[in-house]
């Protein structure tokens, strides 16, 4: 299948400091990569200019054949939607409304199927008529993922498969809400859209992605395939933590720090 | 306790009422209170002399008829039409600003754009008159408003360039920079104050405490095209402020033009309230109180929010003028004085609900 995004030597400078350096990258329709490394590696830098959102100071993104630059804000929308990390919402709108903005103004007949869908995915079809900054954070948190799932499904109907970009989607989501999440992103690469998710949940990573970047101090450290990606040796060397890393049973590498001591027994 | 049933104990939000009876129902309160206005005043004119001093009867025998229809048509009509109007501009500027700033506590005259829009009107007296002579002075009337829109917008974009960087508002911020650039544009008043001659004060006074004393059809006039361009502008950006409230970033990656958006919001605001400042002076606080009773009560979308702010504006502005020119009469009490000591109250009740909410 052809790369749906195409990111060539990407690099971000800001002053004297290189947040991003280099990065090459291509997406396809139908996989999910994730972005994992330390903080302040430019993960989200990184992201922002594969949206569209930040012009990259050398280098070259392409969004479907085309420039990202070149998309108006409205066309953009439609081939790539995209949730950040921090949302706060000062005004009193309520969890249905929040969803809504997914649509893109179109009508709300149009439109209602989505959103009806979206807050059931992300289980807060009860919570639709309560104001949003009265939710827990990680409420808050599934109702802008399901208003980015709006948002996708719009310009998906018509433009086919397009691309899905999150930011530590699961920072504030319990465990049971973080694999409910992780796998609707994995449920939209099945379906062709191109997912590209920045985790710091490894084991997440290796679970879910096909395939997993690693960015270290704004340079591609490691790129491949999930269960081969990720070794000690490059975790050592990018968090400075030993750890070691096993096999469940159906052959998903997961990893273990070995730093952490143990919490003594009785405690 | 879970995350879920934790939630579900809190309280539901209650039940907001549909748009079209909110509409409805304020346009019914703002006819009643013009209807009131018509009638309070230095010259009395119970309900019952009403349609004939409006014409709406050709039953002119009352003896004070013909007094009543002057009065009404040359002095009362033209007043309560420029209060609804200003307290319109003023009440949708404050929303549009709030809307734009993501930030309740946002008021053009608390922040100073009125300040500066004051500031620019006074220098437009005091310079207009003592450069150019009578000449210019006649133009006073089509140069004040124009004065004033300028000062207005050249604050509101060093405000805006101040307080937002990278994307995010600061509102402690914000808020600062408001009241650094209301000392300055006051400090540039008191600077003309002390130039200006004794013709000039008296013109320049006015604007310091707000008044609609001095409203005409002329100006009243001024103030129609600002409103109608408002309204047509306000439905285009409407869903564009209701989505910014996911801050720049996401309502770019939602589609919204932020440049765009910013752009025309911080010039309406500024004509808006330096259209309404060129006429009345500086009236604070009613941009902040009406947006936020009407956001507890219909929600904070901006199709619904920005006309009903306008109507409710306007509804204000014209009881607290048909207050402003009976409570001290045959006097007049500034209608600033009269919105600050309801409002200034009603802000601190804000603030500290918001201080719950955001560790301001």
């Amino acid at each position: 299948m052809s790369a749906i995004l195409k990111a060539r030597a990407v690099s971000m400078t800001i002053g004297s400091a290189r947040l991003v350096d280099g990065v090459d990258l291509e997406i396809s329709g139908g996989e999910m990569v994730a972005i994992v490394g330390p903080n302040g590696a430019g993960k989200s830098t990184l992201l922002r200019m594969l949206s569209g959102d930040l012009r990259p100071s050398r280098g070259s993104v392409e969004l479907a054949q085309r420039d990202v630059g070149s998309y108006s804000p409205r066309e953009l929308a439609l081939r790539r939607a995209m949730l950040s990390q921090h949302v706060h919402v000062t005004f009193p709108f309520t969890v249905e409304e929040i969803v809504e903005m997914g649509t893109g103004g179109r009508s709300r007949a149009a439109s209602r199927p989505l959103v009806e869908a979206a807050l059931q995915e992300v289980g807060l079809e009860r919570f639709r008529d309560r104001q949003l900054p009265t939710l827990s954070g990680g409420e808050q948190q599934r109702a802008h993922f399901a208003r980015v799932l709006v948002q996708l499904a719009s310009g998906e109907a018509l433009h086919g498969p397009g691309m899905l970009l999150l930011d530590e989607p699961t920072s504030s989501l319990d465990l049971r809400h973080q694999i409910d999440l992780v796998e609707s992103a994995r449920r939209r690469a099945e379906g062709g859209t191109a997912v590209l998710a920045i985790l710091h949940d490894l084991n997440l990573a290796m679970r879910f992605a096909d395939r997993i970047v690693l960015l270290h101090r704004g340079r591609l450290a490691a790129i491949g395939d999930r269960r081969t990606t990720i070794t000690s040796e490059l975790i050592r060397e990018l968090f400075e933590v030993d750890v070691a890393i096993r096999q469940t049973d159906d052959g998903v590498p997961y990893l273990l720090p070995q730093t952490m001591q143990p919490a003594p027994p009785g405690r | 306790m879970n995350v879920t049933a934790e939630a579900a104990a809190r309280p539901a939000r209650s039940l907001r009422p549909a748009a079209p009876l909110v509409i409805i129902g304020l346009l019914v309160v703002l006819v009643l209170a013009a209807a009131i206005a018509l009638t309070v005043g230095a010259a009395g004119i119970p309900f019952a002399r009403l349609p004939a001093a409006l014409g709406l009867s050709a039953d002119l025998s009352h003896p004070l008829a013909a007094r009543d229809q002057l009065v009404l048509w040359s002095i009362r009509i033209p007043r309560i039409v420029a209060a609804a109007m200003v307290g319109g501009l003023l009440a949708a500027s404050g929303a549009i600003m709030q809307g734009l700033f993501r930030n309740p506590l946002a008021d053009p005259a608390l922040v100073g754009v009125s300040s500066g829009g004051a500031f620019a009107a006074a220098a437009a007296i005091v310079f207009t008159d003592s450069r150019f002579g009578e000449t210019v002075r006649f133009m006073q009337h089509e140069l004040l408003p124009l004065a004033a829109f300028v000062g207005s917008l050249a604050t509101t974009i060093i405000l805006y360039s101040i307080a937002s960087r990278g994307g995010r508002t600061s509102i402690a911020i914000f808020l600062l920079a408001g009241l650094a650039i209301a000392a300055i544009a006051n400090a540039g008043i008191g600077l003309l104050v002390f130039v200006a001659d004794d013709r000039q004060l008296r013109d320049i006074t006015f604007w310091l405490l707000g008044s609609l004393s001095g409203a005409t059809w002329p100006k009243a006039a001024t103030l129609a095209p600002v409103l109608a361009l408002a309204f047509v502008a306000s439905l285009s950006i409407a869903r564009g402020l209701d989505v910014l409230v996911l801050g720049e970033a996401e309502a770019f990656h939602s589609g919204i033009d932020v440049e765009r958006l910013k752009r025309i919001s911080i010039v309406l605001v500024s004509a808006m309230t330096g259209v309404a400042v060129s006429v009345c002076g500086v009236v604070g606080f009613v941009g902040i109180v009406v947006p936020h009773l009407l956001r507890l009560a219909i929600g904070p979308a901006h199709r619904l929010l920005l006309p009903a702010s306008a109507i409710l504006g306007a509804i204000l502005m014209t009881g607290a003028d048909t207050l402003s020119r009976t409570i001290v009469a045959p006097a007049e009490m500034p209608i600033g004085i009269l919105t600050a000591a309801v409002g200034a109250p009603f802000f601190l009740a804000i603030l500290l609900r918001q201080r719950g909410l955001t560790g301001l």
